[in-house]
């Protein structure tokens, strides 16, 4: 059976591979969406902070023995923790002036955290392997489906499902919405808002420290794996509605599957959905 | 002293000076290394590619010699407009006479036309795509190292003579993949086999799993693999995971190099077959070659083909300047084509009136891990390609530099 002449078996295929993408997305997007959305930053670290993830359950691997699943627990702690220091004392101090400041002074970070990266690490990247219990793969009759590949689609899932109900449900969540709609009044009820929005900022680069750790089986632990990331999961929350946190989740997982079917039928232009002027490597 | 005998002194000052020394424009050697200095092919060139040629000019013995060598070094993005821009710049602001290395196909046939237009010296070690020494050929020109023929001709030919006779191509989409695609398309059909299929995915692709699922529904027995660097380490890597090679399907790499390799690691990687031109671990000149350099190098890396093609290029353009007695582009090459090369790293050769230098090639396959007994210790050479068979014939290439005959 074929549809516009591919063959459903390939469809099918490709439909799952772009969902598994599509998690990678969402989950980057949602800390860029809570970064974004509840704390007026734009946030050009983000793809930094993705690659830090990666590459700090690579160090944490070779150098103290510490497994993969111990890295989903504390790299985005370690990593949430850098961002904390970054927002304490760099981004804070911007907050008074133009969006366009904080900008700026991300997007320079982000540089500067590649450039240290490669220079210590190299291009090629540092190999991560697979951990055993989730190697190996099902054959599902229309494709093969690696164990891994599975795992990312749940993990994320619950990940979003999670986050979105802390912001939406939570008391914690109405605190943080509150504060940022009118910081002065919630911190007249005597909730300490600075300390909120620093925790916040944390949590989202926390976020996108997690989707690096589950990215680092998967690709290379490269210092610029999240350069170019960055663009598409930017793309994905304006398209969700900057900070829609449920906007930004199905906008991730259907920019996968779309991705996923343009692979199928127009190869060469799967690197160009979203944005015409993408940023070719090295930029 | 009036203005007019300032300048008359300050002009025959200045004619003393030129005539002191050989023909050279600024009595200085100046060598521009463009390469991938920040993204997917850095560390197969990039500084590796400056310290080799510095090392080249080190052991010509150029400051003995009284020959004052510069050097400056950029960054091409990966982008030709880029590429050419720089070059541009080079020769006509900052007095560049040759440029090195460039890796990324699409930029290298750039700067060929910049070099052709300026009549400077262009001495290609990264790039690949053998138009360079066919349809674009330049006296200005010379490719050293390797070209997408030499990789499909060597592991082409061997893999389909051992049986591997239908293939799916996945081919990054610039000028390298289009070439390496052609012309290992080429081989595999003159030898009886077939092509099923191919994709083009884009350049510093991140996710390969949807082309690798095509290219295992296409039943191919070897999946040729028409990309480089970065690329080439995430298809590797993916296929693993996809479990293509246990469900019967062979990778063939056609372009990979030492780094690649170690970075991947070799429970992953054993088994690759393909070609390259040098080897660390070859002989006792390249093992003390590579010794050498990576005393110096980032991170201690070991040099790739492409690092030991800059030295040796780099090594025989001194020699020629020297010879010729200037920094002219079209008779420093000429001078160059004239001279036999020689050097402890490719032995000796020649360099052909297309512009194509010509030395023997090894089929190589990756280590198994228990066969490797070091971090660096991961090819083993299966065949050698002699010198006369591994590039491609000169009356093959449309080279208008060639006479037809």
């Amino acid at each position: 059976m074929e549809i516009f002449g591919v063959p459903t078996q390939a469809l099918f295929g490709q439909l799952l591979i772009g969902l598994v993408n599509g998690s990678f997305y969402a989950l980057l997007s949602l800390g860029l969406a809570v970064i974004s959305g509840l704390l007026n930053i734009i946030n050009f670290t983000h793809g930094a902070q993705y690659m830090m993830g990666a590459f700090v359950s690579f160090l944490l691997l070779n150098k103290l023995g510490i497994g993969y699943w111990w890295s989903l627990l504390v790299v985005p702690l370690l990593v949430g923790a850098t961002g904390m220091v970054i927002e304490r004392t760099m981004l804070s101090r911007l907050y008074k002036l133009d969006h366009l400041y904080g900008l700026l002074l991300t997007f320079g970070l982000a540089l500067i955290i590649q450039g240290l990266f490669r220079n210590e690490f190299g291009s090629s990247g540092q190999p991560y392997r697979i951990p055993p219990e989730l190697a190996g793969g099902q054959n599902l009759g229309f494709m093969f489906l690696p164990n891994y590949r599975a795992w990312v689609i749940v993990a994320s899932f619950f990940v979003c499902l999670a986050t979105w109900y802390v912001i939406e449900r939570t008391k914690l969540g109405a605190y943080l919405r509150a504060a940022i709609e009118n910081p002065q009044l919630v911190q007249a009820f005597g909730i300490n808002v600075p300390r909120m929005i620093t925790l916040t900022y944390g949590s989202g680069v926390g976020l996108a420290a997690l989707a690096g750790v589950m990215a680092a089986p998967i690709y290379q632990v490269s210092p610029q794996m999240g350069a170019d990331l960055i663009i598409v999961v930017f793309a994905v929350v304006v398209i969700g509605g900057m900070g829609s946190i449920l906007g930004a989740i199905l906008t991730g997982f259907g920019l996968g599957v779309m991705e996923g079917l343009t692979k199928v039928f127009y190869p060469e232009a799967s690197n160009r959905r979203v944005d015409r002027r993408r940023r070719r490597p090295g930029t | 002293m009036s203005l007019r005998h300032t300048l008359a002194l300050a002009g025959a000052i200045g004619l003393a000076a030129g005539s002191a020394q050989a023909q050279l424009t600024n009595n200085e050697i100046k060598i521009g290394i463009l390469s991938d200095m920040s993204s997917l092919y850095t560390d197969l060139a990039g500084a590796g590619s400056v310290l080799a040629a510095r090392m080249a000019v080190e052991d010509f013995g150029a400051a003995a010699k009284g020959l004052k060598v510069e050097f400056v070094s950029a960054d091409h993005q990966n982008k030709a407009d880029v590429g050419s821009n720089i070059a541009r710049q080079w020769y006509d602001r900052d007095g560049v006479d040759v440029i090195v290395d460039v890796p990324n196909s699409a930029v290298a046939l750039a700067v060929n036309t910049v070099t052709r237009e300026k009549n400077k010296v262009f001495l290609v070690s990264g790039a690949a795509s053998s138009a360079l020494t066919g349809a674009q050929c330049s006296p200005n020109t010379i490719h050293w190292t390797y070209d997408t023929w030499v990789l499909a001709n060597g592991t082409g030919n061997a893999i389909v003579k051992t049986g591997g006779d239908s293939w799916f191509f996945l081919t990054a989409d610039y000028a390298f993949g289009h070439q390496l695609e052609a012309d290992t398309e080429a081989v595999v059909v003159k030898n009886g086999g077939k092509v099923l299929g191919k994709v083009r995915h884009p350049l510093n692709n991140q996710d390969f799993s949807s082309f690798l699922l095509q290219a295992q529904a296409s039943k191919a027995k070897i999946i040729g693999l028409a990309n480089a660097g970065g690329d080439t380490i995430n298809s590797i890597k993916q296929a693993s995971e996809f479990g293509i090679v246990k469900g019967g399907q062979n990778l063939a790499g056609l372009l990979v190099f030492l780094t690649d390799i170690k970075a991947l690691g070799l429970p992953t990687a054993q088994g690759l077959i393909f070609t390259e031109t040098y080897y660390w671990d070859a002989n006792d000149a390249s093992r003390a070659f590579a010794k050498r350099f990576s005393e110096q190098a980032p991170r201690n890396n070991y040099p790739t083909m492409i690092h030991a093609g800059v030295y040796s290029s780099v090594l025989h353009y001194l020699k020629a300047v020297e010879a010729a007695g200037t920094d002219d582009g079209t008779k420093v090459i000429a001078k160059m084509k004239e001279l036999p090369t020689d050097d402890p790293l490719f032995g000796k050769g020649t360099i052909r009136a297309d512009g194509r230098k010509i030395h023997s090639a090894m089929l190589v396959e990756v280590k198994k891990p228990s066969e490797s007994k070091g971090p660096r210790d991961l090819h083993k050479i299966r065949a050698v390609i002699p010198a006369d068979q591994a590039f491609r014939p000169i009356d093959q290439g449309d080279c208008p530099l060639v006479a037809k005959k």
